[in-house]
C-alpha cells in the first residue's frame, strides 16, 4: 500500500514535470471522465441554467475539467484525496458530543448518510426567519442553540471537517438551490455582485470566470468559477479551502478589500454563484490546485 | 517654513527640476484616451520596461499579454491582446494612455490602470487586504518613469 502511494506519487511528479515542459494550453478537458473508486461517475457538465442568458454559452464545467491531469486524478479516488483526512473527523465529531447539553449531531440526525443526503445542494437557502443561511450558519445554530456548545469559526478547521463531511453526503447530486420567491432578493444582490469591478485592479468575477474561462493568466488556467467542490483540497494551500475563504482570495487579489466570510454579502454571492451551477452535480470534497 | 525646507532638499537632492512629474491626479489625456506628454521629461528606457513588464510585483503585463519578442518569458497569459506590432498600431501618446488607464481608450477593458490612485471600489492597499488609512496609501501599480520605460519598450515592437 505505502509504496502504491510512493509509486503514485513518482508518477504524479513525472506527470507535473511533463506539463511544465510543454505547457498546457487548453480548453476544459474533453477526453477525461470524473469516475471515483473506480464506480461512482459524476458528470462534470451539465446545460447551462436559463437565468444566465448564454453567458456560459450552452454548456457549464466543473472546475475539475480545468485542472491538470494530476490534479483530476487526486479527485478520483478518495484514498488519494487529502480531504478525507478531514470528512473521517468531521464524521468522528458527528458522532461526539459536545456542549452543556451532552448532545452530538448523531443524537438528533441519526446517520449522517441518511439526515444529510442533499443538504448541502440546496444551499444557501432562505430560512423561515427570512434570512439567507449557508451551511456554515446552520451547523453554528445547531451548536450553540441546540448543544450548548460554542460557535465554531467560519474557516476553521473543525467547521471545513463537518461541511466536508456534511456535503460529501450530495456528492454526484446535482446542485439546487432556489433563486426564486423569498430568495430572489438575495439572488439579485449576489448578481451585482458577480459583476461589480473591485480593487484597484478594477476586477470582477466575471471579468476571470465568465469573459475568460478556458484562457490564463499566467499559468493559471481560468475556470467558470463554479462552487459544486467546496469545501475542497487546494494544492496551493496545503488545505481544506471554504467557498468564503476563496472569495476573501479572489477580491484581495483585485488588490481590493474583501467582505469577511460569513458576511451577509458573501453569503449572497454564495448563493448567485451557486445558482450558476444549478444542475452541475455536486463534487465536495474536490481537489484543485 | 517647512515647504520651503523641503523643497530645498528636492532641488539639492535632484539638480535643477526640469520638469515636475506629473502626479496620476493630473495626467493630461486627449478625448481619446491617449495622453502626449511624457509623464517625467526623462526617455523611457526600453531595456528597463521589458524587465517591468516581465516582473510579477512590478508591470507583470505578460500575465495576460503573450509576446513572441519575448521568446525566453515562460507561461504568458492570452486573455490580452498579443503585443508583437504594438509600436506600428498605435502611437506613442495611445500606448502612454492605454498604460496609464486603458480604459480611456477601450471603456469595458480588463486592464488594470497602471497609473491610476482611484476612484476604485473597495480598494486595497497592495494585496494586504487592508483599506487605506489615507488616500496616498493607494499608490499606483507603476511609478512615471516607469510607465515611460514600458512605452519606451513597446514602441521597439515592430513588425
Amino acid at each position: 500500500m505505502k509504496l502504491q502511494h510512493t509509486m503514485t506519487a513518482v508518477t504524479v511528479l513525472a506527470a507535473t514535470l511533463a506539463l511544465i515542459a510543454t505547457g498546457p494550453r487548453a480548453e476544459p478537458a474533453q477526453d477525461d471522465q470524473l469516475v471515483i473508486n473506480g464506480e461512482e461517475e459524476v458528470p462534470t457538465q451539465a446545460p447551462a441554467p436559463a437565468h444566465l442568458d448564454g453567458a456560459l454559452g450552452d454548456t457549464i464545467y466543473s472546475g475539475w475539467l480545468f485542472r491538470d491531469p494530476d490534479t483530476r486524478a487526486m479527485q478520483k479516488d478518495d484514498f488519494d484525496n487529502p480531504m478525507f483526512l478531514f470528512v473521517d473527523a468531521g464524521i468522528e465529531t458527528w458522532n461526539t458530543p459536545d456542549g452543556t447539553e451532552g448532545k452530538s449531531c448523531a443524537d438528533c440526525h441519526n446517520a449522517i448518510e441518511d439526515s444529510m443526503k442533499g443538504v448541502r445542494a440546496a444551499l444557501p437557502k432562505v430560512t423561515e426567519k427570512g434570512e439567507l443561511w449557508s451551511l456554515e450558519n446552520f451547523v453554528n445554530d445547531c451548536r450553540t442553540n441546540r448543544m450548548g456548545a460554542e460557535a465554531w469559526g467560519w474557516n476553521s478547521q473543525e467547521m471545513k471537517n463537518m461541511t466536508a463531511a456534511i456535503g460529501l453526503q450530495s456528492r454526484g447530486m446535482p446542485v439546487a438551490v432556489a433563486i426564486d420567491g423569498e430568495a430572489a432578493p438575495f439572488w439579485e444582490k449576489g448578481k451585482e455582485m458577480y459583476y461589480t469591478r473591485y480593487g484597484q485592479l478594477e476586477m470582477s468575477c466575471a471579468n476571470c470566470h465568465e469573459d475568460n474561462y478556458g484562457n490564463y493568466i499566467r499559468s493559471d488556467h481560468l475556470s467558470q468559477g463554479q462552487i459544486n467542490g467546496f469545501p475542497l483540497y487546494r494544492l496551493k494551500d496545503q488545505g481544506a479551502v471554504s467557498t468564503h475563504q476563496r472569495f476573501v482570495g479572489c477580491v484581495r487579489d483585485t488588490r481590493g478589500v474583501p467582505f469577511e466570510a460569513g458576511s451577509q454579502e458573501f453569503r449572497e454571492l454564495e448563493l448567485y454563484v451557486a445558482s450558476r451551477g444549478l444542475g452541475l452535480p455536486v463534487e465536495t470534497p474536490a481537489v484543485r490546485h | 517654513m517647512h515647504r520651503i525646507l523641503a523643497l530645498t532638499i528636492v532641488v539639492a537632492g535632484f539638480g535643477l527640476p526640469a520638469m515636475a512629474e506629473i502626479a496620476p491626479e493630473d495626467v493630461p489625456w486627449s478625448e481619446d484616451g491617449s495622453v502626449a506628454e511624457s509623464l517625467t521629461g526623462t526617455p523611457g528606457n526600453p531595456d528597463e520596461g521589458k524587465v517591468i513588464m516581465t516582473t510579477n510585483a512590478l508591470g507583470n503585463c505578460v500575465a495576460c499579454h503573450a509576446i513572441e519578442a519575448m521568446p525566453d518569458v515562460p507561461f504568458q497569459g492570452d486573455i490580452a491582446p498579443q503585443l508583437d506590432g504594438a509600436g506600428d498600431r498605435w502611437t506613442e501618446a495611445q500606448l502612454r494612455g492605454i498604460v496609464i488607464d486603458a480604459k480611456r481608450t477601450f471603456p469595458e477593458s480588463f486592464m488594470p490602470g497602471m497609473y491610476k490612485v482611484g476612484p476604485f471600489i473597495r480598494p486595497g492597499v497592495a494585496y494586504t487586504a487592508k483599506p487605506p488609512e489615507k488616500p496616498e496609501d493607494i499608490k499606483p501599480i507603476l511609478s512615471a518613469q516607469q510607465v515611460e520605460d514600458v512605452v519606451a519598450y513597446l514602441m521597439t515592437l515592430s513588425e
